[in-house]
């Protein structure tokens, strides 16, 4: 069964929905409607472009090619994080810190699945490897981002406390701990609420493509759970390693408390 | 200004007992040296804003300066930032306080008679251990944040307005507790008040603290 192809008029159809909504946040005093209609323009152009070069590299199995494009999405989910956080790490560490945890969360998953799970060959065949690397990269970004701009906005609130703290004598990991467990909690609580959901509440988006594709729902489901299973192992370690990063930032030599790092958050 | 002669040789000094401030200085303030012996109590005043508070937080190295600190000839580099942090603790002006109740706060084990002692001095028995944080009083956050870092018995202690908000008849308990406690333990004492006849009352010298320096308000 071959995918019923959508015409472009199918999609503006749908492109109005969006307008309706911006419109609606217009009339209620949202101030989202600029944001929604940037948004939805990037998301469609980013998509046709990556339909062609996927096109493309699909076509020449390069691992040049497919290193490439795999870097530049890592750097990009990094600065994604980087740009979520409402106080960020002042010059490059903020942004390393950010990329450095997605590399942890999804290259290395990643990898470790198309050797050992999938098992295609050679290991960075582009149909395997840029999809899953994409899911991974895409889905542990929320978690990271979370628990990143949660540290940091904590630590920043409740500065008085920490310091307090520090002051009774506790070294940095007591001073902060309590903050810090909090944030990796809410970072990793998503995808282990959407992994407890799965299948009952939600059917999940790489499933429903595959099925729509024409593939048998067993095939289907197996892949999911993988990804499921990848996606929160990759979540869980980056938000893990995202908040040790930031958090021994925040502190320093003398483990005193040091928020002169974080930018100041601009007055609206 | 009579600074010339406050300046302290204390680095060269060698292993002299007490807290010795050498050259301190941050945030553009500074620098400040004052030498104080063991169970003497210190009072520092000064316009609001001028940086009292952050001279403790300097001593107590929570923020960052230049400069040294020395207790009994060691330097404040010499020590975890954690130990240095026990031995010359400083008690805020405002408490913080991370748990629900007031005793989780506390060490884990039997409270010990000497902090039942402290608690009962201050107005409370041992049951405040099961007080909620949220239903403290400002007066009893301060009381108790008192105990809380008098029981890990420091060898100095910088208290910041210590009884900012308790009446008359509760600070000058507090005050005769303190004045115990330095004369007993040897305990160097630096106190931050907006109050001179207070200072006048526990401290054996009045220092103004001022952006330059320190200038005897009274010996």
């Amino acid at each position: 069964m071959d995918v019923i192809s959508l015409s472009a008029f199918d999609l503006s159809l749908a492109a109005m929905l969006l307008l309706m909504l911006a419109a609606t946040s217009f009339r209620i005093g949202l101030g989202l409607e600029k944001r929604i209609f940037i948004s939805g323009v990037r998301m469609t152009l980013q998509l046709l472009l990556i339909g062609l070069v996927l096109k493309v590299l699909f076509e020449s199995v390069s691992f040049a090619l497919v290193f490439i494009m795999s870097l530049c999405m890592l750097l990009i989910a990094g600065y994604e994080v980087w740009a979520r956080q409402k106080r960020k790490l002042r010059g490059s560490t903020g942004y390393l810190i950010s990329t450095g945890s997605m590399l942890v969360s999804s290259f290395t998953v990643t990898l470790l699945a198309l050797t050992l799970m999938v098992g295609v060959d050679p290991w960075y065949t582009p149909q395997y490897a840029i999809p899953l690397l994409g899911m991974l990269l895409g889905n542990t970004m929320n978690g990271v981002a979370l628990a990143s701009d949660r540290l940091t906005t904590e630590i920043y609130n409740q500065r008085g406390m920490v310091e307090q703290r520090l002051l009774l004598g506790q070294n940095w990991q007591e001073a902060s701990g309590d903050i810090r467990r909090d944030c990796m909690r809410t970072g990793m609580i998503p995808i282990v609420n959407s992994m407890a959901a799965a299948g009952v509440v939600s059917l999940p988006g790489m499933m429903t493509g595959q099925i729509l594709g024409g593939s048998s729902p067993l095939d289907a489901v197996k892949y999911q759970i993988l990804i499921m299973f990848l996606i929160a192992a990759g979540t869980g370690f980056g938000v893990i390693t995202a908040i040790w990063l930031i958090s021994r930032r925040l502190f320093d030599e003398r483990q005193r408390l040091v928020l002169d790092c974080l930018s100041s958050i601009k007055e609206r | 200004m009579k600074e010339a002669h406050l300046k302290s040789s204390c680095p060269e000094q060698g292993r002299k007992l007490g807290l010795c401030l050498s050259e301190l200085s941050f945030l553009g303030s500074g620098p400040y040296s004052l030498d104080i012996d063991p169970g003497e109590c210190v009072g520092l005043t000064g316009k609001s804003g001028v940086g009292k508070t952050q001279l403790l937080r300097a001593v107590a190295d929570v923020i960052t300066h230049e400069g040294d600190c020395f207790l009994d000839g060691k330097s404040c580099l010499s020590l975890s930032p954690p130990d240095w942090r026990k031995t010359v603790a400083m008690i805020p002006a405002e408490s913080f306080w991370w748990y629900d109740t007031v005793g989780a706060h506390f060490p884990h084990s039997e409270l010990q008679s000497e902090a039942v002692n402290l608690l009962e001095k201050l107005g409370f028995s041992s049951e405040v251990m099961d007080w909620q944080i949220s239903r403290l009083s400002t007066g009893e956050r301060q009381r108790l944040s008192l105990v809380r870092t008098l029981i890990t018995k420091p060898e100095v202690l910088l208290l910041d307005e210590p009884t900012s908000a308790l009446d008359k008849k509760m600070a000058r308990v507090v005050e005769e507790m303190i004045a115990e406690i330095c004369s007993l333990n040897k305990t160097v004492c630096l106190w931050v008040s907006h109050d001179l006849e207070q200072l006048f009352r526990v401290s054996t010298r009045v220092f103004r603290v001022t952006p330059s320096g320190l200038t005897i308000e009274r010996s």
